[in-house]
């Protein structure tokens, strides 16, 4: 197990300095470097340009140097003083600006993912059980519908229809009297409150996902012998199900985190944006609409590295639950 | 879409299928025959194809079929609301045809909001083939004649309301639909070629190769797909046309889509590459290349196709994502995305919930694409 952990852990590092690496380039990709960007704004104030300060900041990015020195500096100053750089739009360290959001943007994709699970799992089962049932079809239908309906296009008509119908808003994750409030047990309440409506709708088509593989995996198991001669023996359906083909159809349910994270993901930060959420997703849009690039960079990475680091947890959990992948070629 | 069939399960069907494809020894049938065979089966597979037909001919003919320009804009019908169109009128003895209302404009006191609304006292009608404004069919043909529309000219009927600018909904979805049904296809193209010389490369040779295409791919699924995009969508420079954002926004899109194709192909060609009659033809001193061209890929063209049409939902989908949040295409390009972005916000979505509509087509293409790439992954093995 420590060395199946290991090999993951190093496989880990080239995908992160890919990651890394391509960062840096969308970064690097807007005409103009950084400082013309900084001098553009300053102008755009009408306050003065101060020369020395320019030269600092080219010193601070290394922007005399080749490309390469340019990502040393920038990669660098990440990894040693968590500094990724200075938002343009909020005039603050990008680090600072990550910090406050990226909190609820994992919540929110943690809580979502367990939702999917909690949600997916016992319906994919009774539809491969109850296979051409009429609740089977309609799980069927509804998954297909989940799929195609933009998640952004569900969270405007639930924000017409609550807006038009219960006179309330369902943005944000907080009633007003609480947003500036201190942490406390009504705070927490009230989150929990608000939370269940984003993480339905960023659900959905992740759910609709899940339910089709568990009914899939399950439906294939259901043939095989094993399950014959276990029934055979005359043990109860129920716990027939829940004993064996369950387990063996649950294991490409926890690998299938590896796409199901990055799509949440995805999800989270346009269905944010159209609730006004306080996770990455509006300020994310922001940095990209003003070109705030170091902002937009910052959460690039952050979001792709906890994807990263999620589907490695999901694969550690994977080879607990099943030997044949703690030993065997992947 | 992650659920593709174990490509092991199918290879007994190779055997049947000799590498033109058309000549089976599965009887006198030929294979393409017996997928479409197995196809029609499909019903709502079927169904959904006649949907698909008749989006891709709007698309085609938008500016016949919309009664107005895509940019058209009625100054004195902002917000104004949709109507159903009535087969009868009443208001002068009895008439058969299309009729709706005229509209009229409420001041509210309090606020001085100006509301549009329908006026039952008026009644405008419509016709077939009516003349309107004059346009040029795909650029090259003169015409003035619209599929549907008001008869006066100077009575327009907007069926699905107008926007902010007085713009009419209908027509701009029909104009809409042609950027939108066609980025996916255009996409997708663009992402089978490198799937197909990927995976088929990956698959074929295996071993270092195979590992480091599956490592980039591997890399490429981990990233959040839509940071990403928004990411790559706001580098592009601002001040490209419409069309080069079109192009360079459809190239974004399937830098990530290929992945998916490239392993399905591969999947394949990981199988198909120990049979009997791709040893036979290397024995024959037949190149690599041509082996892989000539014999492996006709095998499975039909689960290609399949592939294809899968991806082409995630497309459309993507599109409109970025074209919503303002990232994609722009105006004055008209696509649902586009569209969709106009009601962004909560008052203007009070004001007039019809502006929601265009996902109404994005959801029905969505779906129905969803269903034929169904029908044609259960077609594409007609043998089991």
């Amino acid at each position: 197990m420590t060395q199946f952990i290991v090999r993951r852990v190093l496989y880990m590092i080239p995908t992160l300095i890919a990651i890394s690496i391509v960062t840096f380039l969308i970064i690097q990709a807007p005409p103009g470097d950084y400082l013309t960007t900084v001098v553009a704004k300053l102008e755009a104030e009408g306050s003065y340009v101060d020369r020395s300060q320019l030269d600092a900041l080219r010193d601070r990015y290394g922007l005399d140097e080749p490309l390469w020195g340019q990502y040393w500096t920038w990669i660098s100053g990440i990894l040693t003083e968590g500094d990724f750089g200075r938002s343009l739009v909020y005039d603050a360290p990008v680090s600072s600006v990550i910090q406050d959001r990226m909190g609820f943007t994992i919540l929110l994709s943690l809580s979502t993912l367990a939702f999917v699970w909690a949600v997916a799992i016992p319906i994919g089962m009774y539809s491969a059980v109850k296979r051409y049932s009429v609740g089977d079809y309609a799980a069927t239908f509804v998954g297909f519908l989940g799929l195609a309906i933009p998640n952004f296009l569900f969270a405007l008509v639930l924000l017409y229809v609550s807006h038009r119908y219960f006179g309330q808003s369902v943005g944000g994750l907080f009633s007003p009297e609480y947003v500036d409030a201190r942490w406390n047990l009504g705070k927490i309440l009230d989150l929990l409150a608000h939370v269940w409506i984003p993480v339905i709708i960023i659900g959905t088509a992740g759910t609709a996902g899940m339910i089709r593989i568990v009914r899939a995996n399950l439906l294939d198991e259901l043939n095989r012998p094993y399950v014959t001669t276990a029934r055979a023996k005359g043990l109860p359906e129920r716990r027939l199900l829940m004993k064996y083909p369950s387990r063996i159809a649950a294991s490409p349910i926890v690998s299938t985190v590896g796409w199901l994270l990055p799509s949440l993901i995805s999800a989270e930060i346009i269905v944010s944006v159209v609730l006004s959420l306080p996770t990455t997703g509006p300020v994310m849009l922001t940095a990209l609409e003003s070109q705030d690039m170091y902002l937009a960079g910052g959460f690039l990475l952050i979001l792709s590295v906890l994807t990263v680091v999620g589907t490695l947890i999901s694969d550690i959990l994977l080879a607990r639950l099943d030997p044949r992948i703690r030993y065997g070629k992947r | 879409m992650n659920d593709f069939r174990d490509p092991a399960a199918t290879t007994s069907t190779a055997l049947l299928d000799t590498p033109g494809g058309d000549q089976s020894e599965a009887g006198t049938v030929g294979h393409w025959n017996l997928v479409w065979r197995r196809f029609r089966r499909h019903k709502l597979a079927m169904a959904s194809a006649g949907v698909l037909l008749f989006v891709y001919l709007v698309a085609i003919f938008a500016e016949f079929v919309a009664p107005y320009g895509g940019s058209t804009r009625f100054g004195d019908h902002q917000y104004a609301p949709p109507q159903i169109i009535r087969p009868v009128d009443t208001s002068d003895g009895f008439d058969l045809g299309m009729f709706a209302d005229g509209y009229q404009v409420e001041v509210n006191e309090e606020s001085q909001r100006r509301t549009m609304s329908t006026d039952p006292s008026e009644t405008r009608e419509l016709g077939f083939f009516v003349k309107g404004e004059e346009y040029e069919l795909f650029g090259l043909i003169p015409m003035d004649r619209h599929l549907i529309g008001p008869k006066d000219p100077d009575q327009p009927v907007f069926v699905l309301g107008t926007d902010r600018l007085g713009r009419d909904m209908l027509s701009r979805i029909v104009h809409g639909s042609r950027i939108s049904m066609s980025i996916g296809l255009v996409g997708v193209a663009a992402s089978m070629v490198l799937g197909i010389i990927i995976g088929g490369v990956s698959g074929y040779f295996g071993g270092a190769v195979d590992t480091a295409a599956q490592r980039v791919i591997e890399f490429i699924m981990s990233i959040p797909t839509l940071p990403l995009w928004m990411t790559l969508a706001a580098a592009l420079p601002q001040d490209w046309g419409p069309l080069m954002k079109y192009f360079a926004i459809t190239v974004i899109l399937s830098l990530i889509a290929w992945t998916e194709l490239a392993r399905v192909v591969r999947g394949r060609f990981l199988a198909l590459r120990e049979e009997d009659f791709v040893e036979a033809a290397r024995l024959d001193n037949c190149g690599t290349f041509r082996i892989m061209r000539k014999y492996m890929l006709p095998s499975f063209t039909s689960h290609i196709i399949a592939a294809l049409t899968l991806a082409i939902p995630a497309m459309i989908l993507a599109e409109t994502a970025l074209s919503f949040l303002g990232l994609g295409l722009q105006p004055p390009a008209v696509s649902w995305g586009v569209l969709l972005n106009e009601a962004q916000n909560v008052r203007s979505l009070v004001t007039a919930p019809w502006l929601l509509i265009p996902g109404i087509p994005v959801v029905v293409a969505v779906l129905a694409l969803n269903f034929v790439g169904d029908g044609l992954r259960d077609a594409a093995d007609p043998y089991n």
